[in-house]
């Protein structure tokens, strides 16, 4: 395995029960630094597949490497300093009485000094705009700003790679704007590598560089975002739609105009030229 | 709990022509028990057949006002009520939930709260609002398989309903409504806990309702989706109502919508700026605002300019 890769999986299966097989045979590289959306129909094993990282669940069949470490050889609290796993719904995850109490348990119980907690936890709220409310408690928050919380109690005890469990679900647009910048900024400041399950592809355009496409426990399509969003046939049968300016790119492809076009600001770019030239 | 007299009276005293408003909002202003001022003057009404669709933040209290058109605000939640909403002719201060249930059916967010959660099977969860109601056994059966067959899940009818995925509870969701065959129906973010396929049934659900010329005010934050079957869009932000009127006016006026921290379509967007940034010309209200629309005025663009 190459010093780039941060985890990857081997041949993983998965069964919940012997006739519930979730995953079938998975085999996947993630490399440091990488923004991966993962996409798909619920019940196709994303979330599996994402539990798997931290070693929340351990495989059936085939291993999972997390920097070489096959993740049944460690408990999933030791993994946890390396992949952190934020639940989809908050209330799996909230149970401390203020906001500064739920960010610093989990530096407190990796056994972090007071200091180092508090440095920590203060820089994981500041990084989600939430410091102003530390003292509040968590469920007088909006929906958006628990997940945030949530999302701040992973950051301060800093692992490498991020694992966000439908961050963008429940949002409104300005929600969804802030996880995107968050994610953009976790990347950009700390290197860290972030997977992101989600069904919103405006989202996933925007922040991801790579797309998998997951159903019935396998994998779909790997790959760029750009190149995966052309497939067309594949995204139909999972019913996903790629944002609109890809579908109206690829129907003006016929007058010269180029295709894999995935965000607004590229498809201002280019039919903004176009009215300059003539 | 109504009897079936006095449902039959309701529905004699009550019938509305079909020129008719269905819903009038009159200056409602509401605050919960414990949470002040979630509505503040509040005015609209809604046409026979008309598609409402609500647009806004969280908190701008679009829930709280779609909970105010079958009454369980105030009446179930307390809290201080101003303003008039009439309803189907009748005035919510001066009916029960029950009996609005009748006439307003609310679906929503999340089909696990709509769930009644003692029926074992899909067909008994549809029946049980009508048995509550009293309807004879007759009317149940029919209207039952109606609503089933309507939203889809025929052939699913012995299934539990926590058997179902996502998309088809918020569908089951959406009979156990239509089986009370309501004026109107309320959908509060029908969409928003569901996977892409999940969306897609049930918006396909509602564009079928529509062409039936069902009632319905929706709550959604899918603006592009709520573009190609809205007949009108209100904004609500803080309370308040700031922008109503056809789903073209609305969601062609790009900046105010994105001074709420509400997307335009990304197709309207992208016509906003070609015309603030390149010069593009072309008339605010002629922007598109779905992809089919986009896709026509690019083509006869690129067919001028070659």
């Amino acid at each position: 395995m190459t010093e780039h890769v941060v985890i990857k999986t081997e041949d993983l299966w998965y069964a919940y029960a012997p006739d519930i097989v979730a995953l079938k045979g998975i085999d996947l590289e993630i490399r440091k630094g990488e923004i991966i959306a993962l996409i798909g129909q619920n019940g196709g094993g994303k979330t599996t597949l994402a539990k798997h990282f931290n070693g929340l669940l351990k495989p059936t069949k085939g291993r999972v490497l997390v920097k070489g470490i096959d993740t049944r050889d460690k408990p999933a609290n030791e993994l946890s300093t390396i992949v952190g796993y934020v639940f989809q719904n908050p209330m799996d995850q909230i149970f401390s009485k203020t906001v500064f109490e739920e960010v610093a348990f989990g530096p407190k119980n990796i056994g972090l000094s007071d200091k180092e907690v508090k440095e920590r936890t203060e820089e994981a709220l500041e990084k989600v705009g939430l410091l102003e409310y530390s003292n509040a408690h968590p469920l007088d928050l909006d929906f958006g700003k628990l997940k945030l919380l949530t999302i701040a109690s992973i950051i301060s005890l800093k692992p490498e790679v991020y694992c966000l469990d439908e961050p963008t679900t429940g949002q409104d647009h300005i929600g969804r704007k802030r996880v995107a910048e968050l994610v953009k900024k976790l990347n950009k400041e700390e290197g860290a590598t972030v997977i992101v399950i989600t069904h919103d592809m405006n989202f996933v355009a925007e922040v991801a560089e790579r797309v998998i496409l997951m159903a019935d426990g396998k994998i779909l399509a790997d790959g760029p975002v750009r190149e995966i969003f052309q497939q067309i046939e594949i995204l139909r049968k999972a019913q996903i739609k790629p944002p609109q300016v890809t579908l109206l790119f690829n129907e003006l492809h016929p007058y010269g105009l180029p295709k894999g076009v995935i965000k607004l600001g590229e498809a201002v770019e280019i039919l903004g030229d176009f009215l300059r030239k003539t | 709990m109504l009897s079936k007299f006095k449902i039959c009276c309701l529905r004699e005293v009550f019938d509305i022509t079909s020129d008719e408003l269905v819903i009038k909002v009159d200056k409602v202003s509401y605050s919960y028990p414990t949470t002040p001022n979630v509505l503040k003057n509040v005015s609209f009404s809604v046409k026979k057949g008309e598609i409402l669709g609500i647009i806004g933040p969280n908190g701008a209290g679009k829930s709280t006002l779609l909970k105010t058109l079958n009454g369980l605000v105030p009446h179930f939640y307390g809290g201080k009520f101003k303003g008039k909403v009439i309803v189907c002719g009748m005035d919510t201060m001066k009916h029960t939930v029950s009996e609005l249930a009748v006439k307003v059916g609310l679906v929503f967010q999340d089909p696990l709260n709509q769930l009644s959660g003692v029926t074992g099977s899909v067909y008994e969860e549809v029946a049980f609002g009508l048995s509550m109601l009293g309807f004879p056994h007759e009317t149940i059966e029919d209207r039952v398989m109606n609503a089933i067959e309507k939203v889809g899940l025929k052939g699913l009818e012995k299934r539990s309903p926590y058997s179902l995925s996502g998309g088809q509870q918020q569908r089951l969701a959406i009979a156990t409504v239509l089986a009370l065959k309501p004026e109107v129906i309320v959908l509060d973010e029908p969409t928003a806990q569901l996977d892409p396929i999940g969306k897609y049934e049930v918006l396909s659900v509602l564009k079928e309702l529509k062409k039936e010329g069902q009632t319905i005010v929706i709550a959604e934050h899918e603006i592009e989706e709520l573009a190609t079957f809205a007949d009108r869009i209100l904004a609500l932000e803080n309370g308040k109502i700031i922008m109503r009127g056809s789903t073209r006016e609305v969601l062609t006026a790009v900046e105010e919508l994105k001074s709420i921290g509400v997307n335009p379509p990304s197709i309207t967007e992208l016509f906003h700026i070609l015309k603030n940034q390149y010069g593009l010309s072309i008339n605010e209200k002629a922007y598109p605002v779905s992809l089919e629309e986009g896709i026509k005025i690019c083509k006869e663009l690129l067919e001028d300019k070659n």
